[in-house]
């Protein structure tokens, strides 16, 4: 595994992305290791495409921005055209089942994260929380324990249950889709 | 193992946990993107501690309440960024003359005038020194992560307490919107100042009358028994205006040279790999970790390269810097604006060592590769 990976979360506004940002930075600080998670304001932020930055590093962290990212995802057609370019060649792409795509440079990974929030967990405001559960399942880039933990910390009251199935789901779907496991 | 807290936080919210760990009991201001959740945190933590939160009409009273809240006795903060950093001139001159400790926060954004609001920016630099008329001290600090915004928003209120001056945090959008890992230190290991008072029954108390063989006048707070008149006219020792030449160039001078005799005090910066390097890149702010992946990268490349993060601004490290040409010639400097600390890092040099600079004003920081590119043209 190297020494530093940068995850981009990508879709639209109010899909919980920023959150999905933070727990996977606390996941990672949870396992002893540096985050560093950043986001865009201002109207980008707002409807159309939407992002979040993870830096997680064994490391001192210094340039606290992503560039070109090691794990991609794209939850919406608008995220997925808008931010491919700025996947490495060597890169990860986990994209919804919505998005459609000719690309056949990256590693990628469809599969239904929204409909499984929607229909499987049964509130599409989880689809973060399955989408980094998916993340986890495809790179370990943070521990499993680490994560749930991370989840129940920033989740509202009530919610804790809602959100471990959905974190599940996103297990499940990675190991529904792929027997492979991806180093990063 | 001391009672430290690690987690994920935000810039903003560390300048805040800062503040009230230096003992901030007051916050007035309005609020303003970037520094937005400054006021928002504040609001929700003073009043849990028996502090006050208020939002102002505008600017100019954001930065007049401020003052008021520390005269009554209260460590008092404000926040705001570039546009709001305009308006509170006039009132940061008047906190400067009537030495009066308080912190003001800027979180740069890219400007002039409203600018980029959510973009970063270190176009404030010569504003901080400049802003308000007259001679006046400047102190300004610049943290390049969440950790150092912490330590340094404590540090501008034991300096601002110190020195009864108006200390500025000059943070930008990278430092103050991103979050990560800081391990908060234990109370214990806090050092935190506290203004000088006057004496209890002290009948000779003047507010303007430093104490003896020392520059900083203690201050009593209004309300606590001593009389003293506030003024941003020039003043005697009681605070009552004055026009007497004598008493006006006596005063200007011992605030200037309250600053100046204790620099050693004041100035903060880091030093890497500088001891063999034929270039140094000299940064602050956010800009200084691009600076800090740069210079590691060119010694990756075998180019001897070190880094000066000057965590003082204002005053500038003007001793140091006069060391480090003795053996390096080159200097960098990376900023976001178009050439504003260069001109400082100019004076001190004097034609001494080659100063270049690396601006950019598009709204996006600096990455590490346009650093690494400008060292290799200039090296």
């Amino acid at each position: 595994m190297k020494s530093q990976q940068e995850i981009r979360l990508s879709g639209s506004g109010g899909q919980g992305l920023i959150l999905g940002g933070i727990i996977l930075a606390e996941a990672a600080i949870i396992d002893g290791k540096n985050a560093v998670q950043s986001q865009s304001y201002g109207p980008e932020a707002r409807g159309g495409a939407s992002k979040a930055e993870v830096i997680i590093s064994s490391d001192v962290i210094d340039y606290p921005k992503v560039e070109k990212a090691d794990v991609l995802l794209a939850l919406t057609q608008v995220a997925y055209d808008k931010y491919i370019k700025t996947l490495k060649d060597d890169g990860i792409l986990i994209i919804d089942s919505i998005v459609k795509h000719n690309n056949t440079t990256h590693k990628i990974l469809q599969i239904p994260i929204l409909s499984t929030a929607a229909e499987k967990v049964g509130k599409s405001m989880v689809a973060n929380i399955v989408a980094i559960g998916s993340i986890q399942q495809l790179t370990n880039i943070v521990t499993k324990e680490a994560l749930e933990k991370a989840v129940l910390n920033r989740v509202p009251k009530g919610t804790e249950e809602l959100n471990k199935q959905a974190l599940m789901e996103g297990y499940h779907l990675v190991e529904e889709h792929t027997s492979l496991k991806v180093i990063v | 193992m001391k009672n430290r807290k690690v987690k994920l936080m935000q810039g903003n919210e560390a300048c805040v946990e800062g503040a009230l760990a230096a003992g901030m009991k007051f916050y007035a201001g309005y609020p303003i993107t970037p520094s937005t959740e400054i006021a928002e945190i504040c609001a929700q933590k003073l009043p849990q501690i028996g502090g006050k939160f208020i939002q102002m009409e505008d600017e100019i009273a954001g930065m007049a309440a401020t003052i008021g809240g520390s005269l009554a006795g209260l460590k008092s903060m404000t926040a705001t960024s570039g546009p709001g950093f305009s308006l509170k001139q006039e009132n940061i001159g008047y906190a400067a003359l009537a030495e009066i400790p308080c912190v003001i926060i800027d979180v740069q954004r890219a400007g002039p005038s409203t600018g980029l609001p959510t973009a970063p920016s270190q176009g404030d630099i010569m504003q901080a020194k400049w802003g308000t008329h007259g001679d006046h001290p400047v102190i300004a600090l610049s943290p390049t992560s969440v950790r150092e915004t912490f330590d340094l928003t404590i540090k501008a209120f034991n300096l601002a307490e110190k020195y009864r001056t108006p200390v500025f945090l000059m943070l930008d959008e990278i430092v103050g919107h991103m979050r990560e890992k800081i391990e908060i230190p234990a109370e214990d290991e806090i050092e935190v100042i506290d203004r000088l008072k006057p004496e209890v029954g002290d009948t000779n108390y003047m507010a303007y009358r430093p104490v003896e063989g020392g520059l900083v006048p203690p201050m009593a707070a209004f309300g606590e028994g001593f009389s003293f008149h506030v003024t941003g006219l020039m003043h005697d020792e009681f605070g009552f205006p004055t026009n007497d030449a004598e008493v006006s160039d006596n005063l200007l001078r011992r605030i200037m040279k309250k600053i100046d005799v204790n620099v050693n005090d004041i100035i903060m910066y880091e030093e890497e790999q500088v001891e063999d390097a034929d270039l140094i890149v000299l940064a602050y702010g956010g800009t200084a970790r691009s600076a800090r992946s740069a210079v590691k990268k060119a010694r990756e490349l075998g180019l001897k390269v070190g880094l000066f993060k000057a965590l003082t601004i204002w005053p500038s490290p003007e001793k140091r810097v006069k060391e480090l040409i003795s053996n390096t010639k080159k200097i960098l400097v990376p900023e976001l604006n178009l050439g504003q600390y260069v001109l400082e890092v100019e004076r001190i040099v004097a034609g001494q060592a080659e100063v270049s600079h690396l601006g950019k004003v598009n709204g996006e920081a600096i990455t590490p590769e346009e650093i690494l590119t400008k060292i290799r043209e200039v090296l």
